[in-house]
């Protein structure tokens, strides 16, 4: 390094940085956000693991007890199919509070790009990584019993549902994330959010709860959500709870959308 | 045409009821490297990050090479680099990792990104580091990578922000040579430092600011001027300081300086001294700073 550095014009890059086209920023983002999760192994393997584990738990511990018919395997997969599907979007939340941290926000701040491409990045990534996660956690679920009795096309409807989750859920945590003021704040918010599902029909029929509980947990987001995954998997009646679970998804995004722009322009701004 | 690198009128900017930069002007001409001098919550910071559109200021204006740093900040966005205080970089990704996607955000395709990589990551000597995480680098090298993906393209204006605070003095040397053979290529360096040795080895023109304004522009060696001549230093066998008689430089001047220590009958190594820029500097912002300008 004490050796004199030759000109750096000597290869003659480009002077001025490039408009980029189409979606360039937001790609280059996502890959970066996937380097992130591959290489943070620990959120991963939390994200997979924890899932999994829930899945035995349920199916093998709890689930003698609560219906020694085998049954309640074929209840609670779905439910835990949703809770997975939320797991590894709150790791979203520590990642984009950890870049906002840092002075690499200022670096992407004094270049030509979009606005909100890295949030893109980070959102795209979490939505890949929890796909994969949830598609592991059906695969384990079929090992320990589940029988799903769903049509292509309704895995696919599926498959559409749980994406809209995860990406309204992504979003939700990216906002946390943009508004806690420290990577661990991020992490503390972002597991609050976790217990959501447990206050639904995703562990056990909303019948089942005390009285004062019932209109809360069959009126919360994640029961019609919950209940459409029954019915597209196992047939149960659907009723209009698919419009529900939608409604839902995209009352979340749009809100978590606008919060995490409007705290995106107050802390990525110009201050 | 020849507009100037950096043009700042009147810029002022307050944080609540405290006023950080308080009628900045300053003018640095293209291909010089300019030095903002100052201690700590000088506004030095500050001043960066209106140049380079991360705060806009309350009043007053600032261009970078001609484009309005408020109404045109794309343009700006365009044509400059920032190495700022806090090292930008991608601890998870590794050096390559980290120059190639800043080359793609700068537009270059996949295939010139790793190309371009490849040569900084030689140009500033992080051969050996390249494949390796940025979590586990030193200081020095982060330092280093954090340069280097300021050039990626190269830009006309290059800001740098206490460019080697927490280095140790070899790693700051080399950060010097450097940033000198960047300068050297034609890139306009607008650097600030708290070092009055840095400011003194790197820069064409140096700004003392003081209370958000500058308290004094120019040369290092106009500056050491301004606090006067030379000392005449009296130190005892260990090096102590006795006595130091302050001359205006000429040859009689002097002689009445050695006779007024011959009069107190002081024994000791009589030794001149040039004035330095720490002199400079807390003459300068001392509070009394008024007292040096008349004897200037
Ligand atoms: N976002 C902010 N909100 C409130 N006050 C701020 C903000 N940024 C800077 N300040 C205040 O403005 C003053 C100048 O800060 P600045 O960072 O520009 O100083 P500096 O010269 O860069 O100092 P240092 O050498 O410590 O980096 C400080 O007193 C600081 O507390
Ligand atoms: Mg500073």
């Amino acid at each position: 390094m004490t050796t004199a550095v030759p000109a750096p014009t000597a290869a003659a890059p480009p002077p001025l940085r490039r408009r980029l086209r189409g979606v360039t920023a937001e790609s280059v983002f996502v890959e970066r956000s996937l380097r992130h999760s591959l290489r943070d192994g620990e959120s991963l393997l939390m994200a997979i693991l924890l899932p999994v584990m829930l899945m035995l738990m349920f199916t093998w511990v709890f689930g003698g007890a609560i219906d020694s018919s085998g049954a309640y395997v074929d209840y609670v997969v779905p439910g835990i199919i949703l809770t997975c599907a939320g797991f590894g979007a709150s790791s979203t939340a520590v990642y984009v509070a950890n870049d906002m941290r840092t002075g690499i926000i200022d670096r992407f701040r004094t270049m030509p790009l979009r606005a909100g491409a890295i949030l893109t990045g980070h959102v795209v990534a979490s939505l890949l990584r929890n796909l994969v996660a949830t598609a592991i956690v059906i695969g384990v679920g079929v090992l320990v019993g589940f029988r799903p009795t769903g049509s292509l096309v309704e895995w696919v409807a599926l498959a559409v549902l749980i994406a809209l989750y995860i990406l309204a859920i992504t979003y939700l945590f990216a906002a946390i994330g943009l508004a806690a003021g420290s990577p661990e704040g991020a992490n503390g918010y972002g597991f609050v959010l976790l217990f959501v599902p447990y206050l639904s029909s995703a562990f056990v029929p909303v019948a089942s709860m005390p009285g004062w509980l019932q209109p809360i947990a069959a009126h919360q987001p994640v029961t019609p959500i919950v209940e459409t995954i029954r019915g597209l998997l196992m047939g149960t009646p659907l009723n209009a709870e698919p419009w529900w679970a939608v409604g839902w998804c995209l009352v979340i995004l749009v809100i978590a959308v606008a919060w995490g722009a409007w705290l995106f322009r107050r802390k990525a701004g110009r201050r | 045409m020849t507009t100037n690198a950096i043009e700042i009128h009147n810029l002022r900017k307050t944080f609540g009821r405290q006023t950080v930069i308080d009628g900045l002007s300053l003018t640095v001409e293209r291909g010089e490297v300019f030095a903002l001098l100052g201690p700590n919550g000088a506004g030095k910071t500050t001043t960066i990050n209106v140049l380079t559109t991360l705060t806009s200021a309350d009043s007053g204006t600032a261009s970078v090479v001609g484009f309005n740093v408020r109404s045109q900040a794309v343009e700006v966005q365009r044509r400059i680099s920032l190495t700022g205080q806090a090292a930008a970089v991608d601890d998870a990704l590794t050096a390559t990792e980290n120059v190639v996607m800043f080359a793609r955000l700068a537009g270059l395709g996949r295939g010139e990104s790793h190309r371009r990589a490849a040569e900084l990551i030689e140009q500033f000597g992080l051969t050996d580091a390249a494949s390796r995480l940025v979590r586990a680098f030193s200081g020095g090298m982060r330092r280093r990578l954090d340069l280097a993906l300021s050039f990626v393209v190269t830009p006309e204006v290059l800001f740098l922000d206490e460019p080697t605070t927490g280095l140790d003095t070899r790693s700051r040397r080399e950060l010097w040579d450097l940033i000198r053979s960047l300068a050297a290529s034609g890139t306009t360096v607008f650097l600030t430092t708290q070092y009055l040795e840095e400011a003194d080895q790197l820069a064409d023109r140096i700004a003392v600011l003081h209370n958000g304004r500058v308290a004094a522009l120019g040369t290092a060696a106009e500056l050491k001027a301004r606090v006067g001549g030379d000392t005449v230093e009296l130190h005892d066998e260990n090096g102590e300081l006795l006595r130091e008689i302050p001359t205006d430089g000429t040859v009689s001047d002097l002689r009445r300086a050695l006779d007024l220590l011959d009069e107190d009958g002081a024994d000791g190594v009589v030794t001149l001294r040039r004035p330095s820029l720490d002199d400079v500097f807390l003459a300068l912002t001392s509070p009394n700073a008024h007292a040096v300008k008349e004897t200037a």
